[in-house]
């Protein structure tokens, strides 16, 4: 139920660790990773995904098909 | 503090173009103009009654005073990385293409790393007067990192100047925290008022939780951009537009841009040539979408001058440029060396030691204006440009096969106007010149008649005579506006005579990319 960074696409320009309503988006020594156990995709704050929206790559984040999709609470 | 004397080479100064224009202002007969071309007979258009307090600030402000670029010096610190908007001439995958180098990461500092080294450069360069948070990405999308340094720089540095750059679509919601800081200067990158131009330049904007496309994007931030703007000059704080010259998309569209920040307050004007080298990856780079040549630009902010001060010294720098405008020494203070320097804040001795550098500007003015005064019967409608090789301080003092860029400035009876540089990879790499060398410099001189120097060789001399440049020796260490003037004179009584034929010039290359010295 998350979505994930392209660790190869991301830029660490940092604009989408602000955004996170939940805070699941960290930076470590400039890697950018979102904790799947916070990601909601969104659901119930925003209609888009927040980082998704504001990033400036193209595909770099993306859901995490390796986690069942979040659906409404 | 031996080696910054040299670097700088103290022995001259000059006056701002607002002090020129100030001292138009309020004297009889006529005095060179920088920012305000056309105003220098005694016209009080623009910004040539800028009230004290005004010209306080930017008396020292190397970005705001084209000849104070000289001799103050700016830092920018790296702090904000994020960005709200895409802009088609910027590829964040490297860096931001408008105010840094592309290709070259800048290293991102924390505030507090950030704080650190403005300490440390201000303690080593004492005309260092401004910091600068111009990104690599939105200073305003960032606004915990770049209040939190400034906050911290003000704590113990309070003589600092602080100046922040965005693209204005936050800044309605900051003003109260710019006046608040007492940050003394914003610059806002305002490309279009007319959306429909704006849907080329920006695929979309991050606004309100949500991401907006097209035009509907782009009314959005124009909007916000000129709200910004408006509360800002309202507040008393200086606001210089910056905008991208995009042929074939917004070249003409910046006249009324240009109109509609006037209006507004903004106090300054700097039109940019796009960068778009197609190695950068930005969309217009690989539409091959060009950048505007040297005329094209002049005549641009030629056309826009009548309406408010332009600015044509910008070199568009390095979000973490150190130092003089046109000398980047980011590489003396990469965070390694900061966390490891010995740093004592002697505000007492900076302000010494610009209070020197401001006598010397008074004495540079004044030679100016005795050079000018000769001028006073010639009646030639000859406008001839002449390229400068200096290091700085004001002076001639460059050698040409050293020099990294030439200033060019236009000469006429009425003055010498400074109208912008031109950058140019080294004539004389490692010793011995190269042969291929010459032609890029040709190239981005070819609109000069002539260019004055320290010192130049025999055959690059040769070359430049080839294609119609004079080098001229005769004014080595001299004070550049007082030497453009008395060559001028020499050229019109040598074409009185008939000795040489005055013929016009062509256009001539802009180099691409920020300027980095090597
Ligand atoms: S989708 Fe929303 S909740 Fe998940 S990481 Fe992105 S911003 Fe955070
Ligand atoms: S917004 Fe995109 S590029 Fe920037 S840090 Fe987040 S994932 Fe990376
Ligand atoms: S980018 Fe332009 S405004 Fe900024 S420091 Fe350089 S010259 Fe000044």
């Amino acid at each position: 139920m998350a979505y994930k960074i392209v660790a190869s696409q991301c830029t660490s320009c940092s604009a989408c660790e602000p955004e996170c309503p939940n805070v699941a988006i960290t930076e470590k020594r400039g890697v950018f990773m979102i904790d799947p156990s916070k990601c909601t995709e969104c659901i119930g704050h925003f209609d888009v995904p927040q980082c998704v929206a504001v990033c400036p790559v193209h595909g770099t984040c993306v859901i995490d098909n390796s986690v069942p999709r979040a659906s409404a609470a | 503090m031996s080696k910054l004397l040299q670097l700088h080479d103290f022995g001259a100064s000059s006056a701002t173009s607002f002090e020129a224009l100030r001292s138009s202002a309020t004297q009889t007969g006529c005095s060179t103009t920088g920012g305000n071309g056309k105003s220098g007979c005694g016209s009080a258009a623009g910004q040539g009654d800028l009230p004290p307090e005004i010209w306080e600030k930017v008396k020292n402000h190397p970005c705001y005073s084209e000849q104070a670029h000289h001799h103050f010096a700016r830092m920018h610190v790296a702090v904000a990385p994020a960005c709200n908007i895409q802009c088609n001439y910027c590829n964040r995958k490297y860096d931001c293409a408008n105010e840094s180098r592309p290709g070259v990461v800048s290293e991102k500092l924390s505030p507090e790393q950030a704080a650190r080294k403005v300490i440390a450069v201000a303690s080593t360069i004492p005309q260092m007067t401004v910091l600068g948070i111009a990104g690599p990405g939105d200073a305003l999308a960032n606004p915990a990192k770049t209040f939190k340094t400034f906050e911290l720089v003000t704590a113990t540095a309070p003589d600092i100047k602080l100046c922040l750059s965005t693209n204005g679509l936050m800044l309605p919601d900051y003003v109260e925290q710019i006046v608040a800081m007492n940050v003394d200067h914003v610059t806002i990158t305002i490309n279009m008022i007319d959306p429909e131009i704006g849907a080329q330049i920006y695929p979309w904007i991050f606004y309100n939780h949500r991401r907006y496309t097209g035009v509907e994007a782009s009314k959005i931030l124009s909007e916000r951009q000129l709200l910004g703007l408006e509360m800002l000059t309202a507040r008393g704080i200086l606001v210089k537009v910056n905008s991208v010259m995009i042929p074939g998309i917004n070249d003409r569209h910046l006249i009324e841009v240009n109109k509609a920040v006037k209006s507004r307050g903004a106090f300054l004007h700097n039109i940019m040539p796009l960068i778009s080298e197609p190695e950068h990856g930005t969309v217009f780079g690989l539409e091959g979408r060009r950048g505007p040549s040297a005329q094209e630009l002049k005549a641009l902010q030629d056309d826009c001058e009548g309406e408010m001060n332009m600015m044509r010294h910008c070199r568009q720098c390095r979000a973490d440029a150190v130092g003089l405008l046109g000398e980047d020494r980011s590489a003396e203070f990469t965070t390694d060396k900061v966390m490891e320097m010995e740093v004592e804040y002697d505000l007492a001795a900076r302000q010494a030691y610009q209070a020197k550098v401001e006598a010397e500007r008074d004495a540079i003015a004044a030679a100016r204006q005795r050079e000018l005064a000769t001028l006073a019967d010639e009646t030639a409608t000859i406008k001839i440009q002449v390229a400068i090789a200096t290091k700085g301080g004001g002076v001639i003092n460059e050698h040409f096969g050293h020099a990294h860029e030439f200033q060019i400035y236009e000469v006429s009876t009425a003055g010498a106007k400074f109208i912008g540089h031109r950058r140019v990879d080294l004539y004389c790499e490692g010793g011995y010149a190269s042969e291929t060398g010459i032609e890029p410099i040709l190239k981005a001189l070819n609109d000069c008649t002539a260019v004055l120097v320290a010192k130049i060789g025999l055959c690059p001399k040769d070359s430049l005579a080839g294609a119609g440049i004079e080098a001229v020796e005769d004014y080595a260490f001299e004070y550049i506006e007082q030497s453009v003037i008395a060559y001028f004179k020499n050229y019109l009584e040598r074409v009185g005579k008939s000795e040489i034929s005055h013929v016009a010039r062509g256009d001539a290359d802009i180099r691409q990319g920020a300027f980095v010295a090597s």
